[in-house]
């Protein structure tokens, strides 16, 4: 069983967010930079696999902030290979990376593709299906659970109100994880330093022609923000009693 | 004028509000042109009277369509955009939406945006990172946008009338690699949060599992129930059956406080109805305050225990 896990690196929301000065983009300045949690989920859903059936854990990332890091955590979690595709800038373009990833993933050998289902700066959509269309392959997205035998996947998609689809799928699939099983595990940081020394990251350029997601950004702005809400000041014991009455005056 | 595709979603049998959300839209962006509604199911032909906002209801009949399948959906999708020639293509950002929307985008060469939280000719606006920044972005046709759910009225895409049917022959699907096996209604948790006057809700901002229990004492204080959002339950600290949101329960109760909720569309989507909402988070940008009628930058750590004393 041999599974990819495409991850990237997001903004860590809870930063304060700034637009450049071209007006279109983030400020990275002093962005930091984590990643897209819905990979950290589809990583510990491969590894699990990996634990119940064998196999490798083949964790690959488009070149970008603190994708290093990220990646050697992987290693330091019990992914077997690393891998960097360079040479591809596919900011709010995730046609684009999808391509660049394609191009790479194709000549591997593989049986499954793990990916988060979603992250925050999918402009032009998520990043699964895109991945699936320029691989060829099916695909699920919202995946909630795994589980394999032989060349078939048993799947679970969830639907809103609590109500999930099962599926069988062919492999190889990709499948947008939105949850892995067990919460994502921690690594201790002393663990990715012992990585960053013993593993390896394979680096592979990649060119990708022009064609990517066809929109023109035409400026990046703020929500109006507090619009709503009307602050309660003072004291926290003012504060709380406040709460307490604007409560009382509803039931 | 211009001719305006939505496409339908259905989950047992019942065509869900996203559908009228976006025909409702649907009708503004044609300018009077054609609005139609690409219904895929088996014998669901009579819910195109339910469709009456539409001018035509273009209905793909097949075994392999009896339930939303991310594959042979979208194969049938595929298929009657490229026989319809549409402008623009309408589709939610749901579970459904998420499995056609880029892999038609992919398919066809059309240009997809996502997360759109507005719409209008040439112009959509995505709402990106967790709501805390707002894209926008030209268009020109023909495109798909992925509409967020709850973005526009469901109202006016709900009308009488009796909308032309076009029936389609569904593609080959004989070979589909994705089959349906069951759909599996959610267990029942032991407290109903859609029938609660009072929730106390959670978040990510409660930073451990060992707080749980201080929320959920003051819930039972103010004779609520415990709820939370997403990252709570894929961290496995509460049960499904607590999570407010779009993959979670929609909740409208008297009393809705939100502790450490940053306010992510498929959160608000959940919860923004609520009669009074009252968030506390130590971010004062945090999205949740847009929709909040009070907000507190407290430290919960401090407001909590204050608050329980006075119960």
């Amino acid at each position: 069983m041999n599974i990819i896990v495409p991850i990237k690196q997001v903004p860590d929301l809870v930063e304060e967010l700034e637009v450049d000065s071209s007006g279109k983009a983030l400020d990275k300045e002093w962005l930091k930079f984590r990643i897209n949690e819905f990979d950290d989920h589809a990583l510990e859903e491969a590894l699990l696999l990996k634990e119940d059936l064998g196999g490798t854990v083949t964790v690959i990332a488009l070149d970008g902030d603190d994708v290093d890091k990220a990646l050697y955590t992987a290693a330091a979690k019990g992914a077997d290979k690393l891998i960097k595709v360079t040479g591809v800038d596919a900011e709010l373009d995730n046609h684009k990376a999808a391509k660049a990833l394609a191009s790479v993933i194709k000549d591997m050998d593989y049986d499954l593709i793990l990916t988060g289902v979603q992250a925050v700066d999918d402009l032009d959509g998520q990043l699964p299906v895109l991945l699936a269309e320029y691989l060829g392959l099916p695909h699920i997205e919202v995946v909630t659970g795994v589980k394999v035998d032989g060349n078939v996947a048993t799947v679970q998609k969830e639907f809103s109100g609590g109500i999930v689809g099962e599926y069988e799928v062919d492999l190889p699939a990709v499948l947008g994880i939105q949850a892995a099983r067990e919460t994502p595990r921690y690594v201790p940081v002393a663990k990715v330093r012992r990585a960053m020394r013993s593993a390896e990251i394979e680096e592979v350029n990649a060119t990708v022609d022009d064609a990517s997601s066809a929109l023109t950004v035409e400026r990046m702005f703020k929500p109006e923000t507090g619009g709503g809400a009307e602050f309660l000041t003072g004291s926290v014991d003012e504060i709380a009693a406040k709460i307490v009455e604007l409560i009382k005056s509803k039931i | 004028m211009k001719k305006v595709l939505v496409i339908a979603e259905h989950l047992n049998g019942q065509i869900q509000d996203i559908t009228y959300e976006l025909l409702g839209k649907a009708k503004e962006l044609a300018q009077g042109g054609e609005v139609a509604v690409l219904l895929m199911g088996k014998d669901m032909k009579d819910a195109a009277s339910s469709l009456g906002a539409a001018d035509k209801v273009l209905y793909v009949d097949s075994d392999a369509l009896a339930q939303f399948n991310p594959q042979t959906y979208f194969l049938t999708a595929a298929k009657a955009i490229e026989e319809y020639q549409p402008d623009i293509v309408l589709i939610g950002t749901t579970s459904q939406g998420m499995d056609l929307a880029g892999a038609l985008s992919a398919r066809l060469k059309m240009p997809l945006v996502a997360y759109v939280g507005a719409l209008e000719d040439g112009k959509a606006v995505s709402q990106l990172y967790g709501g805390k920044m707002n894209v926008e972005v030209g268009l020109s046709t023909p495109y798909i946008a992925a509409v967020l759910a709850g973005a526009f009225p469901a109202d006016k895409g709900k009308a009488d009338g009796t909308p032309e049917v076009v029936e389609m022959a569904a593609p080959d699907l004989s070979g589909a690699k994705v089959r349906f096996k069951q759909l599996i209604e959610p267990e029942a948790g032991d407290v109903d949060i859609t029938a609660q006057d009072i929730l106390v809700s959670v978040g990510r901002g409660i930073q451990s599992e060992d707080n749980i229990p201080m929320f959920e004492e003051l819930a039972q204080k103010l004779g609520g129930a415990l709820a939370c959002s997403r990252p709570i339950v894929d961290n496995k600290w509460l049960p499904k059956s607590r999570q407010v949101g779009k993959s979670g329960l929609k909740v409208k109760p008297k009393v809705y406080l939100a502790f450490g909720i940053s306010g992510a569309p498929e959160h608000i989507e959940g919860m923004k109805d609520s009669e009074l909402i009252i968030a506390v988070n130590t971010d004062a940008k945090a999205p949740i305050f847009d929709y909040a009628h009070y907000g507190v930058t407290e430290d919960m750590f401090d407001l909590v225990p204050k608050l329980m004393e006075k119960l």
